[in-house]
């Protein structure tokens, strides 16, 4: 024990030290720098929402895609600080790409990013458990405050726990609290604005044998303690900052001392649960009173039953699909009119090409944009109060052996689900698995699902071609078909996914262990925290590509190649003078040569040949180009296509497809058409952003690509079938 | 190095193997990664571990861990099964 004190004497020295240097070099107005780490579900985001509210920032860790909220909280009136929220964690060695963000934060002291302390929360009904990623961090040498969250609940369990004793034992200030009403942040915020020093107490000392390999790496890395230096002997692999030579250096030294990372991993934690047990063995007591069956456990046996489970989680879904569809379309038609009464408002009051770019342009592009945000905010309510409560676990439960036939996991309902709203944090949300190979499997098959920027052609489309009537009394055959498209989309996930199953080869095995949470009402505050997190997400960014392709879209339907557009026009005016045709009908004609000698035009007559055998045309190649970027902006083109010319009052899409004509004067848009089109964007990937997603989640461009070549493929042969079949 | 593999103990029972309800004691884990991953959730050997509940399919289950059923953790099968209990 005496080499462990004397280790403890130096790094504690070298640690103020560094700390009282890193302190001078700082900017007077800088702020202080506090990260906020945890295990899953003790109460984290609860504590960061109450620290920052909505002073919150999301941006992504430098190299990878995780999260990295920030937020500012107000300690003082005149004391500000900068919370990092990292993700949810059991240990510091690492099991996910989640989990690595906060090793690459915490081994690197020279960074800009290092915080000054961390706010360690734990859950007190659990604290043996909670204190093991405790202790990592306290050796670590990181000053530390011990928010020891949810006493009620440790309360309502028996559990006592003598917070001045456990002060003593751990060498850190512990602050008792209750994160979801509010209870004990005043005091939190009291210590946070208190410097703090590095901890002194120790909880685990490196076997004696490993010392000259971590005393190696410590003076070469010139590391402030002992077990830091062991960390980076079993993690050099994947520490982002090392270079080459670093790892070959640590690679050697691991090689020559015979060093095994997994089995000393457990052998480490095995001694940390030695020493927490005698800590915990003074520091809390528990009277055991007569246990009654945890609610959660008979809510369970309705909410996970093999009948009542799934009927209520299929009700849950449905509802989620009414709030998506029914409810949000009130909001949504709101902000079409408020948009289409501005731009009225601006082309009776104003006249020119700058106006037209404004209206037909800019806020054409905004409006589409806009319209999405009820959608996204209800959906993301919905799949935040399901995470708050402790159901999404449930479903992941009760889904994961069937998921797992088609090479998909548990975990990849959350994502799947998602994909109904958007497939960019759909995406981003498979990052919760672990296991590499069904990660890539619900990444690649997620777009399938039918988004809800495809909402609005299957509207416009099925508005169309399939007559509104009911069915059987209660059901519509809209409805019916739109439900349809959904199943179609689902189904081509899933098979696809079993399809990558088979094809994809991995040793890497598939684990499922997680922890069940017990059911907890839903915190609103955190609710709304998300729903505005999600849509500020998807205003600024997809909002900036809809609006640019927008104005793009503008250009190219306005503007031609040389004095081309002049030139048809002139034509036009000339034989409608010579006939004596109506104002209107000229102007008509004069928009529709415009549009097919702009730009716009050229794509799409050159497109045209290849998509001819699925009955599209040029304009429908005009719209396949534009939305390649963002399907949604499908809809927008095909508007302003077919409304070049038409009059105000021909507000619809819908009417101005209808009206749409053939070369022989036939309605345009046949139920063979309409199909071949809606099959088409089902499967097409037509989506740069989740193009994005996929090469920031997967670190290449493989993914991406193959992505793209095979939906494109899927939604090509399949339109060809439709049409074929249909025509 | 011997390559020829030898089969464990005749161990007796598993988390696997547990009726509804029933408890054990864990005794060790029987694979390597799995291990950590169990041991970091607080599947330290000697601990109670109590069998709460399938899955309608019959996988995965839950299980109640610690003296007192702290918390409730859900696993496969397969995993469960690297769970060994003591007799």
């Amino acid at each position: 024990m005496a080499s462990a004190d004397t280790i403890t004497g130096r790094a504690g020295a070298a640690t103020s030290a560094a700390r009282l240097e890193a302190a001078a070099m700082r900017h007077p107005g800088t702020l202080t720098r506090i990260a906020l780490i945890g295990n899953p579900n003790s109460g984290k985001s609860s504590l960061f929402n109450q620290l920052t509210g909505l002073n919150q920032k999301v941006g992504n860790f430098p190299g990878v895609t995780v999260d990295r909220k920030t937020g500012i909280a107000q300690l003082t009136p005149g004391l500000r600080a900068e919370i990092i929220d990292l993700p949810g964690t059991y240990s510091l060695y690492p099991k996910s790409l989640d989990e690595k963000v906060i090793t690459d934060l915490l081994y690197d002291k020279t960074s800009q990013q290092y915080p000054d302390f961390v706010i360690i929360t734990a859950d007190a009904s659990n604290l043996r458990r909670n204190l093991l990623l405790f202790t990592q961090l306290a050796d670590l040498g990181l000053p530390a405050v011990l928010a020891l969250n949810m006493m009620d609940v440790a309360e309502q369990h028996g559990v006592k726990i003598d917070i001045q004793a456990l002060q003593q034992e751990l060498g850190v200030p512990v602050i008792p609290m209750n994160a979801r009403k509010g209870i004990g942040i005043a005091a939190l915020k009291i210590v946070m604005a208190q410097q703090l020093d590095a901890p002194a107490v120790r909880f685990y000392a490196p076997e004696e044998a490993l010392l000259p390999m971590i005393r190696q790496i410590r003076y070469y890395f010139n590391l402030h303690n002992d077990y830091l230096a062991l960390h980076y002997a079993h993690q050099y692999r994947q520490i982002s900052f090392l270079s080459a030579d670093d790892k070959a250096y640590i690679g050697e030294l691991v090689q020559q001392y015979g060093f095994e990372a997994t089995p000393r991993q457990a052998q480490e934690t095995i001694d940390r649960y030695a020493r927490i047990n005698d800590i915990l063995l003074d520091t809390v007591s528990v009277t055991r009173t007569e246990r009654k069956e945890p609610y959660s456990n008979r809510l369970d046996r309705v909410l996970t039953h093999r009948v009542w489970g799934y009927l209520i989680f299929f009700g849950v879904l449905f509802l989620m699909f009414q709030a998506v569809f029914a409810w949000a379309s009130y909001p949504m038609d709101l902000i079409d009119e408020g948009i289409a009464f501005i731009n009225s408002l601006i082309q009776t009051n104003f006249d020119g090409p700058l106006i037209n770019l404004l209206t037909e342009g800019v806020l054409a592009g905004l409006g589409g944009v806009l319209m999405f945000v009820p959608q996204i905010a209800l959906l993301f309510a919905f799949i935040a109060v399901l995470e708050e409560t402790g159901y999404m676990a449930r479903v992941t439960f009760m889904m994961d052996k069937i998921m797992r036939k088609f090479g998909l996991n548990g975990k990849s309902v959350v994502p799947l689900i998602s994909g109904v709203a958007c497939a960019v944090p759909a995406i981003m949300s498979a990052r919760t698995i672990e296991n590499w190979k069904d990660r890539i499997i619900t990444i690649f098959v997620t777009p399938l699902m039918s988004c809800s920027a495809r909402i609005p052609i299957y509207t416009v489309l099925i508005g169309l071609v399939v007559p509104d009537e009911p069915v059987l009394g209660i059901f519509n055959l809209r409805g019916i078909a739109l439900m349809g498209l959904y199943l179609l989309g689902f189904f081509a996930a899933i098979f696809s996914a079993l399809a990558m199953k088979l094809l994809l080869k991995t040793k890497e095995r598939s684990y499922f262990i997680m922890e069940f949470p017990v059911y907890r009402w839903p915190r609103w505050k955190n609710v709304g925290i998300t729903i505005v997190e999600k849509v500020k997400t998807f205003v600024f960014q997809a909002g900036k590509v809809i609006v640019a392709i927008s104005v793009m879209l503008w250009v190219l339907a306005s503007f031609g190649p040389g004095q081309t557009l002049e030139k048809a026009e002139a034509q036009v005016r000339e034989q409608a003078a010579a006939q004596a045709r109506p104002a209107a009908e000229t102007d008509m004609q004069v928009a529709a040569i415009r549009l097919e000698n702009s730009y716009a035009g050229v794509f799409g007559r050159a497109l045209e040949p290849a998509i001819r055998p699925l009955g599209f045309d040029w304009k429908i190649g005009i719209a396949l180009l534009t939305s390649f970027a963002a399907r949604e902006v499908f809809v927008g083109t095909i508007s302003t296509i077919y409304s070049v010319g038409q009059d105000a009052d021909m507000r619809t899409v819908q009417q101005k497809l209808a009206l749409a004509k053939d070369v022989d004067g036939q309605p345009f848009f046949t139920t063979a058409r309409s199909a071949s089109l809606l099959v088409f964007y089902v499967f097409a990937m037509q989506c740069m952003s989740t193009l994005a997603t996929t090469y920031r989640e997967t670190k290449g461009w493989k993914w991406p690509l193959l992505q793209m070549v095979y939906m494109t493929g899927l939604a090509y042969f399949s339109a060809l079938l439709v049409y074929q079949l249909l025509k | 190095m011997s390559t020829r593999f030898t089969p464990a103990q005749p161990t007796p029972r598993s988390v696997k193997d547990l009726g509804m309800g029933e408890a054990g004691t864990i005794c060790c884990l029987n694979d390597p990664e799995m291990a950590l991953k169990l041991l970091e959730m607080g599947c330290i050997p000697g601990t109670r571990i109590r069998l709460n509940s399938r899955a309608p399919l019959g996988c995965p289950i839950t299980v109640m861990v610690g003296d007192g059923e702290d918390y409730t953790l859900s696993l496969r099968v397969n995993e469960a099964a690297t769970i060994m209990l003591k007799e």
